[in-house]
């Protein structure tokens, strides 16, 4: 199966390189105005849906801000974004990545959100030579499992997002907040975000134990698996007060309640991906408040955007006021996306070769809605940090749940809003 | 692993998987025909009843009733304008008819309910449970669940051993042209066990948007243990159905237990064996 994909993938890029030399014979300089194309895939419908929930408000506002078309080298050219669906799946996200590059033959490809959806555009990307952008997946998730090389790294692909280690420090110094025996419980699926957090030598479970905690880590599940009494024996055995893992949000909700059921009650659980948005917390229920999760981007994030000038704050009003909904945490990674694609794109020497636009995005340093950016820096090259702090969710004034921020140790640029409390208080 | 532990958590999975499959099992021993959107219709019946219970502040448990004949009526609807149009010799359209079905039910509650996972809730009592001793204990819901299971399964077969409908239906499953000429009006009687299904369907949904919190996405899923549990338990008897469901349930725990990625592993294997050794299912009544 490898080889016969590999085999297509090859395929496809013969195509592209020999489309890519006609349309440089058409074109003249870049000094001639020309439509940018850019590509842009996520999971709009799907179990990672809520991750695009975004998307549509943030290209409203994004497409009226380039109306006007963009400044590359003096030259005003249009812009076109094309969108496309990855419906939650890796293989669908490969053949629309596919289709951008050989039919829309996008200049740069921008993808967002969790490794299915991330990993296989990017290796379409870096196979068909295309520049690409990516963000919302840990680091060690997107670069580990395409076998990036720590030395080199990619040639066409970068990526931005904070990563496990920053997670590990972020949820370890939550639980330092609550007296706890310091037996954690570690619910890994086995998609890619469960294989890269319970890695045995890059995830949670050595990092946690180094740092004095026992992980009990009962193995990969599948997602979707609807009976969670396996785990929950092995968690109650092992005398955990503490839990954590990434499970998907329909998962999470009925191990959360078969845990109490069966009498597993933590002290504090940190839980990634599941109990990142609203929605998803308020479908738990009473039960989800006092849990704690990851915050890559809140209203109360000091950064602003340096495409429409709104603060993290003004953001999240402008989306609260025109879907009447909550704000959520891709809101401000999407806005990044974009504000980055679109710096680069300004930047470009020649827009007519992809070796150009490819050289804007290692030179990137922008102050973005969710940080600074910079491919240069990063733990491996090709990467930008960046920052991650520690909330948890609380009874909200104008939501039900409201998530304050609770500790800063990586970022202490981002302001707290409260203290950690045991998960017994909100009982 | 603590056994004891292990088979109670399969035998209430289980009483879910029998819900599931039972009212899959009706249209299949009826008329012979595979609802491929069976899991889209439980999604669906999750659906309706959130709205119920978000209209009328009623509890879950109420709500099941008023569901119960909302989805049968409109159970019958379907098969009397959609489902019975692909009854005949082919087994391909009535796939082909639900498989679409399936597509436009899941697009449609994505376009006008969001990706936004909901779930139904039940307060307290969802997360109440009773301590057996000895650190086991066992959740008050999916006990629930599990007596409902029996008492569908009980139901149901008063239905199809015990009245003048349930002969109707041994006749027409039988033989459909037989039955036609003793006078049974056949495409009438389909739409009624579509509304038995559909019944149960309802009762299955309630069930599942308590316990998960779902998307419109979802249902595919349910489909393949509503099919595994059926083909376990063999045609023709819905204790059989129900013992399917059960036998599932454990499989997957006993799988779970050994370890949390050999599950559902566990469950295929199962309705593999049993479609080796004994095609017909374990408790199949029918040849």
């Amino acid at each position: 199966m490898v080889t016969r994909r590999r085999a297509l993938q090859l395929g496809a890029g013969a195509v592209a390189a020999g489309s890519s030399v006609s349309t440089t014979g058409l074109f003249a300089s870049a000094q001639t105005p020309r439509e940018i194309v850019i590509g842009y895939v996520s999971p709009q419908t799907g179990p990672l849906a809520p991750f695009g929930e975004a998307d549509a408000f943030v290209l409203g506002a994004i497409r009226k801000r380039i109306a006007g078309g963009i400044s590359v080298g003096g030259t005003k050219h249009a812009v076109r974004i094309v969108v496309k669906d990855s419906q939650s799946s890796s293989n669908r996200a490969g053949e629309v990545a596919s289709d951008l590059i050989l039919k829309d033959k996008v200049d740069l490809m921008l993808v967002s959100s969790t490794p299915e959806t991330t990993n296989p555009v990017a290796d379409q990307c870096e196979l068909n030579g295309v520049p690409c952008i990516s963000t919302v997946t840990p680091w060690q998730a997107y670069f580990f499992p395409r076998k990036g090389d720590p030395k080199t790294g990619f040639q066409w692909t970068y990526h931005f997002f904070w990563g496990l280690e920053d997670v590990i420090a972020s949820y370890s110094t939550i639980w330092e907040g609550v007296h706890t025996n310091k037996s954690v419980g570690g619910l890994f699926p086995n998609d890619g975000d469960g294989n890269a957090w319970g890695d045995a030598t890059h995830g949670l479970p050595p990092a946690l134990d180094k740092m004095g905690y026992k992980v009990v880590d009962p193995g990969r599940y599948q997602d979707l698996t609807t009976d969670y009494s396996a785990q929950i024996a092995k968690f109650k055995q092992s005398g955990a007060e503490i839990l954590t893992g990434v499970p998907i949000p329909p998962d999470f909700k009925n191990f959360w309640t078969q845990a109490a059921q069966q009498g597993l009650r933590p002290k504090i659980a940190s839980i990634a991906k599941a109990v990142l948005f609203p929605s998803a917390v308020e479908a738990i229920g009473k039960s989800a408040y006092g849990l704690t999760t990851e915050v890559w981007w809140s209203p109360k994030h000091p950064f602003s955007s340096p495409l429409t000038h709104q603060s993290s704050g003004e953001i999240a009003l402008a989306w609260e006021s025109a879907t009447g909904k909550q704000w959520t945490q891709p809101l401000g990674y999407i806005y990044a996306l974009f504000e980055t694609g679109i710096d680069v794109l300004q930047r470009t020497q020649n827009l007519d070769k992809k070796e150009s636009i490819r050289d804007a995005i290692k030179s990137t340093h922008l102050k973005s809605t969710v940080g600074t950016i910079d491919f240069g820096h990063g733990p491996v090259p090709g990467i930008a940090k960046t920052p991650l702090v520690g909330g948890q969710w609380i009874h909200g004034k104008k939501f039900p749940f409201d998530l304050v921020i609770v500790q800063n140790k990586t970022a202490p640029e981002i302001p707290v809003g409260g203290h950690v409390e045991p998960l017994s208080s909100f009982a | 692993m603590n056994w004891l532990d292990t088979v109670i958590q399969g035998t209430l999975l289980g009483g879910l998987y029998a819900l599931f499959a039972m009212g899959l099992a009706v249209i299949y021993g009826v008329m012979k025909q595979i609802n491929i959107a069976h899991g889209d219709f439980i999604v669906l019946a999750a659906y309706l009843a959130l709205g119920i219970v978000a209209a009328t502040g009623l509890h879950p448990f109420l709500v099941i009733p008023l569901a119960i004949v909302v989805f049968g009526f409109f159970g019958y609807a379907v098969q009397r304008t959609i489902l019975n149009r692909t009854i005949g010799g082919d087994i391909l359209p009535p796939l082909v008819v639900t498989y679409g079905l399936s597509i436009v039910i899941e697009n449609a509650l994505q376009q006008t309910q969001s990706a936004d996972p909901r779930s139904i809730k039940l307060g307290a009592l969802e997360t109440a449970s009773v301590p057996l001793g000895g650190g086991l204990a066992v959740g008050v819901f999916p006990l629930v669940m599990l007596v409902t299971a029996i008492v569908v399964a009980i139901v149901l077969e008063i239905v199809f051993n015990r009245t003048r409908l349930g002969m109707a239906f041994r006749a027409v499953s039988d033989d459909r042209e037989i039955a036609s000429i003793m006078g049974v009006r056949d495409k009438r009687l389909f739409g009624y066990a579509t509304a038995i299904s559909f019944a149960v369907i309802a009762i299955a949904g309630v069930f599942m948007g308590i316990k998960f919190t779902f998307t419109p996405s979802l249902g595919p899923n349910f489909l393949l243990y509503a099919f595994e549990a059926v083909v376990i338990g063999g045609m023709g008897s819905f204790w059989g159905t129900l013992a399917g469901g059960i036998v599932l349930g454990i499989a997957q725990a006993i799988g779970f237990a050994l370890n949390p990625g050999w599950g559902i592993l566990a469950g295929h294997l199962v309705f593999l064996a049993v479609l080796l050794v004994r095609p017909t299912g374990i408790f199949a009544r029918t040849a």
